[in-house]
């Protein structure tokens, strides 16, 4: 019986993806283990490897279509004796046929899921008073928003270049810097050996020299090898020289939990580098935003930690088309406003924020949701005013809860709004665990909308 | 000339050329001799004040070791990079650094370099191409590897000199910084001061591969061990390291065998080698006495050498004087610098 050839999957979270082109054609030989096609999605290219031989008996989906569901059958394999005619026996899933991604040197590391398909563009109610009236959007994703940030000061600036792994011929172990070496040359797109902590300080110590450095960490969670260098020498050379010597440096790359990729590559580092005087800690959630303070980092004389997430990198977002689309570093944004209780996140956190505002809208509860976007400096006067008008705060992130940036919050409100206060402000984290594997567990793990929604009940005592 | 003796378990053995470097002319002679007795009273005279209390913290004196950098030193150019680890007073003043700068940073005053705030293991200067002063210990491999990066970047043909000690050379990141050094053909050269031991901890103790110029043959970068007593053999080896990478070439590692005559910092116990061991290096292969024993030699008058050490003393005392009257930072000085 002809056997039927199901569309793969990246990652176990992957749903769909493109056909992106039949290297057989109907009637071809194919042995084990030849590649058939090539299938993408918006981050990576996989080739689609036979694990039976026959000949190609039909080509169900023709290259070139977008959105092919997981386990779509594409093609079925004539076994030796089977004709055309038997096609029409091909029924019901056979087996599934083995993915290969194509080789990456850093492959232990560059497995990490896709974002889930397709997800609804950001729904922010507030105008960002950052961006003029009447100015045209274009929609992008967070990743092409990051992409056009690095790019545009690159041409303006050529002290400005990009180092990391995989970020040039790669294109970006997740496709953040796809089209740099293109256009500005392996002179300025550098890919460096897998040796995180010698090429942070390759990275500061051309900044001390004036350069200006984008140091990509394929994650964060990779950076903890480089943080002596992050940390020693390039947030205090400049306290340590009276002033002489900074660093202008940006550290970028996904931080926080990822999709099933367990402890080891599921941290969050917000309240690790917040704690850092000499250091800036930007962590946006929408593709604005992470497209002006990627600009504004850049051009920052100071070392900027840029925490992105992996989780966001496909959402797609509302960005200004404007020239020079910069936002200040350390400015919050309310993003969507409220008069009974302030939630308080960035990044991911955003994710459950704003779905829990909308739940509790529905139980007549307005939440005011708050988007710090900056970590240090923290922007304190927009959660304090805030507070003084709702009397009440939740604070939601994937980090843990001990010495948490959560905790910094809270700690700022009562030394700042304690009057103000009607109810204890109230802190929705990432458990104390290290991120298991297990998906429903990873799921018990990180925050929810569910205990954003619980949490601001509690402190409006509903 | 005197050649120098060479002691039984000596600290640098020429295994390079074989015959002794190349002769210096008086004036180079001189100038070294100059440089090496700069760094050595400045070390006595801070040694003195960290008695009296007037310098705080860790302290790491450079005594014994001044013909490493003041050799390195004659054989770079203007725009050239240095960068070190903690024991980075001699590396300071043979850059030109101002001793008075230098002292009040120890003491902690506002006229110091980094206006007292870094100490002294934090000190820099851009003018003197001078990039720290680094207290992590290895970790300004890396840093001076960047500063390389920087000039390749720039194609500005200039040269990163970047120090080290043995202890620093069984660091990962040096390892780290080797491969990028030489897989992108960076213009630095690799100094290792081998003074025998990484604080207590001697050399044999400490490495699996004693001989610290083949540390980079699996990047396939060349090294060479130097009698780092000798400022000539310092100087031709820096020119020859310096040409290399000067011609695009890539990293040149220089293994300096040489000696610090005093502890790691100043509260060092020193039971970890003899007396007499310390003695002998002294004795058989003193960097400044062996160019004032080719000076007398030439016959340099006594007189001229004397002169030089007074011109030296007023340098170190007004150091001190200013080091100890200049005020401490202003309070406010707390919160600068933190950003600019």
């Amino acid at each position: 019986m002809p056997i039927q050839v199901l569309m793969p999957a990246l990652s176990p979270t992957m749903e769909k993806g493109n056909l992106a082109k039949w290297l057989k054609k109907e009637g071809e030989t194919i042995k084990s283990g030849d590649v058939i096609a090539e299938i993408e999605t918006d981050k990576a290219t996989m080739e689609v490897e036979a694990t039976d031989e026959g000949t190609l008996g039909k080509i169900l989906i023709p290259e070139g279509t977008a959105d092919v569901a997981v386990n779509t059958p594409i093609a079925t394999i004539l076994a030796d004796g089977e004709s055309a005619a038997d096609l029409a026996k091909a029924s019901a899933p056979a087996k599934q046929e083995k993915a290969a991604e194509s080789a990456p040197p850093a492959a232990a590391k560059a497995e990490a899921p896709a974002p889930k398909a397709a997800p609804a563009p950001q729904a922010i109610a507030e105008p960002d008073p950052e961006v003029p009236a009447g100015t045209e959007m274009v929609t992008q994703t967070i990743r092409e928003a990051l992409r056009d940030a690095m790019a545009e000061e690159m041409r303006r600036d050529p002290d400005v270049f990009v180092m990391g792994e995989e970020v040039a011929e790669y294109q970006g172990a997740y496709k953040v810097t796809q089209g740099l070496l293109q256009e500005f040359g392996a002179k300025r797109v550098i890919d460096t050996p897998i040796t995180e902590h010698g090429f942070a300080g390759v990275g500061v110590g051309a900044a001390m020299t004036g350069l200006k450095p984008i140091v990509e960490f394929m994650t964060f969670n990779f950076a903890m090898q480089a943080i002596d260098q992050i940390i020693n020498s390039a947030a205090k050379t400049l306290y340590m020289s009276g002033g002489q010597m900074g660093c202008s440096i940006v550290f970028r790359g996904p931080n926080g939990a990822a999709a099933r990729v367990a402890a080891q590559h599921s941290q969050d580092y917000s309240a690790w580098y917040s704690h850092v005087p000499g250091l800036k800690v930007v962590a946006p959630y929408s593709a604005a935003d992470a497209k002006g303070l990627l600009k504004a980092a850049i051009r920052d004389p100071n070392p900027v930690i840029f925490l992105e997430n992996e989780v966001l990198y496909g959402h797609t977002g509302e960005v200004p088309k404007l020239d020079d689309f910069i936002i200040p570093i350390g400015k919050a944004r309310i993003v969507r406003a409220g008069s009974h209780v302030t939630i308080i996140s960035w990044s991911n956190g955003m994710t459950y924020a704003l779905k829990a505002a909308d739940e509790l809208a529905k139980e007549g509860i307005e939440a005011e949701v708050i988007d710090l976007r900056t970590l240090r400096p923290m922007d304190t006067e927009t959660i304090i005013n805030s507070v003084k008008k709702t009397g009440r705060a939740v604070t939601v992130e994937e980090g843990w809860a001990q010495s948490g940036v959560g905790a910094e919050i809270a700690a700022r409100i009562m030394e700042n709004a304690f009057d103000y206060l009607d109810a204890p402000v109230t802190r929705v984290s990432g458990k104390d665990v290290p991120m298991p594997y297990a998906s429903n567990l990873e799921k018990l793990a990180l925050p929810s909308a569910a205990e954003v929604v619980e949490a601001a009940k509690a402190v409006c005592y509903r | 000339m005197a050649a120098p003796k060479k002691a039984a378990a000596s600290a640098a053995q020429d295994k390079t050329d074989g015959g002794s470097p190349p002769e210096f002319t008086k004036e180079q002679e001189l100038k070294a001799l100059r440089d090496m007795l700069l760094i050595r009273r400045f070390e006595e005279k801070a040694g003195q004040l960290y008695g009296m209390g007037a310098i705080g913290g860790f302290c790491h004196l450079y005594i014994g070791q001044e013909a490493v950098v003041v050799g390195m030193q004659m054989a770079l150019k203007e725009g050239d990079q240095v960068i070190t680890g903690y024991r980075d007073h001699g590396h300071m003043l043979a850059t030109g650094m101002d001793a008075n700068g230098v002292m009040a940073e120890l003491t902690g005053r506002r006229g110091g370099y980094s206006k007292g705030k870094g100490g002294s293991m934090h000190m820099f200067s851009k003018e003197k191409h001078f990039y720290g002063g680094h207290g992590i210990v290895g970790a300004q491999v890396s840093l001076g590897t960047g500063l390389a990066f920087a000039n390749h970047y720039r194609g500005n043909g200039n040269v990163s000199v970047t120090y080290f000690g043995d202890g620093a050379a069984n660091q990962g990141q040096v390892y780290e910084s080797f491969n990028m050094a030489e897989l992108w053909k960076l213009p630095v050269i690799f100094v290792i001061e081998n003074n025998r031991y990484a604080m207590g901890t001697s050399v044999s103790r400490a490495s699996a591969q004693q001989d610290f110029s083949k540390r980079g043959a699996s990047f396939n970068i060349p090294g060479k061990q130097v009698d780092g007593m000798d400022v000539r053999a310092v100087k031709a080896a820096g020119e020859e390291a310096a040409a290399w990478c000067r011609a695009g070439k890539g990293p040149y590692i220089l293994e300096m065998q040489t000696y610090r005559y005093r502890g790691h910092s100043m509260s060092d116990p020193a039971k970890y080698r003899t007396r007499e061991e310390v003695e002998k290096v002294r004795h058989d292969q003193d960097p400044i006495e062996q160019v004032r024993n080719r000076l007398l030699a030439a016959k340099v008058s006594e007189a001229d050498l004397k002169a030089i050490d007074a011109e030296v003393r007023d340098i170190v005392n007004a150091s001190a004087d200013f080091a100890q009257h200049d005020p401490e930072p202003d309070a406010a000085e707390l919160w600068t610098d933190v950003y600019r």
